[in-house]
């Protein structure tokens, strides 16, 4: 079981709501990935497009726990802002926090995101901080009250996988009891399955599922591959090795004649 | 009075938060709203006063990641 803040899920991927090329195959696509989280955003609302409302019902529908993000806020202050009207829309005091800091890399400012998920913590949310995997950043976010962290693989929609392995092995050795989520640029199941081989706790996409060929059938091969990751973890995987080691039993090889062994 | 409605200049004569939303058509809306940068909770909105040249964010939900 996944826990974040109390709270317990049987699927360990997480989905975004955005890109997709319908809102039927947003629906089925979710219904297939077997998720119980999906992110939100909010948007300005124009009087007579109304567009959040229509996109609100759909969202009900589903049936899914929702977490609101601050996408797009370029500092503490906005994101802040962002999240208390988010809290107030979506009924939950769950947030992941993104404050970003370049726009060509949509990498964290991780000086924003401290001061702004302090801030939000002393007012009652739950954060869910979208980071990079910097270590330091990660010790002031849990010191600050966050018991989630979402490390990012790579760039946002970059789908380039787990680009700094050794610091997201470092980062779990470091946090064994907080929940960690691989959050971002992810772009093949065989990256989810990896994330969660490592012993990450859930993962959480969109890009490589809503803008893929077939929405719907990636979202199950998601679900596949997050739940194979994990299992392998549970499993425990053997060490890889420079040389040879035979699987088939050496002894009573027909025709073995000792020479062949030196 | 001339405020700035989600990043666009507009003429309204409504007193308080509230009463612009309400003329919006976002009475019963699923919104958020927010004045100079600072979040104005749904109660608020009433006792909440517009003055010239204010930032009104309204704000409802998007498909995000």
């Amino acid at each position: 079981m996944l826990t974040l803040y109390d709270t317990s899920f049987t699927s360990r991927l997480l989905l975004g709501t955005a890109q997709y090329p319908s809102p039927e195959s947003l629906k089925q696509a979710v219904e297939a990935s077997g998720t119980e989280i999906v992110t939100v955003s909010l948007r300005r609302e124009a009087a007579r497009a109304r567009t959040g409302q229509g996109f609100w019902a759909l969202i009900e529908e589903l049936g899914c726990r929702v977490l609101p993000n601050t996408a797009g806020c370029r500092t503490a202050k906005e994101a802040i802002a962002t999240a208390k009207m988010a809290r107030e829309l979506f009924g939950t005091s769950w947030v992941k926090l993104e404050v970003v800091a370049n726009d060509d890399t949509l990498q964290p400012d991780l000086f924003g995101l401290v001061e702004a998920a302090a801030a939000l913590i002393a007012d009652g949310f739950e954060v869910l901080p979208y980071m990079t995997e910097d270590l330091s950043a990660a010790e002031h976010l849990v010191a600050s009250g966050c018991n989630v962290l979402m490390p990012w693989a790579a760039p946002i929609g970059s789908a380039r996988g787990l680009i700094n392995k050794d610091a997201l092995k470092t980062l779990r050795a470091y946090f064994p009891d907080i929940p960690l989520i691989i959050d971002a640029g992810i772009g093949t199941p065989s990256h989810a399955a990896e994330a969660m081989e490592m012993g990450y706790d859930a993962v959480l996409l969109n890009t490589a599922v809503a803008k893929a060929g077939d929405p719907v059938k990636m979202a199950a091969a998601f679900a596949k591959a997050v739940e194979a990751g994990r299992l392998a973890f549970e499993a425990g995987l053997i060490e890889p090795r420079d040389m040879a080691s035979p699987s088939t039993p050496v002894a009573g090889t027909p025709f073995f004649k000792i020479d062949h062994a030196s | 009075m001339k405020i700035l409605l989600n990043g666009e200049a507009f003429a309204t004569d409504a007193k308080t938060l509230d009463e612009l939303c309400a003329r919006l058509g976002f009475a019963d809306a699923k919104i958020a709203t927010a004045v100079n940068g600072s979040f104005v909770a749904a109660p608020s909105r009433g006792a909440t006063p517009l003055a010239d040249a204010d930032e009104i964010e309204i704000v409802a939900p998007r498909q995000g990641g």
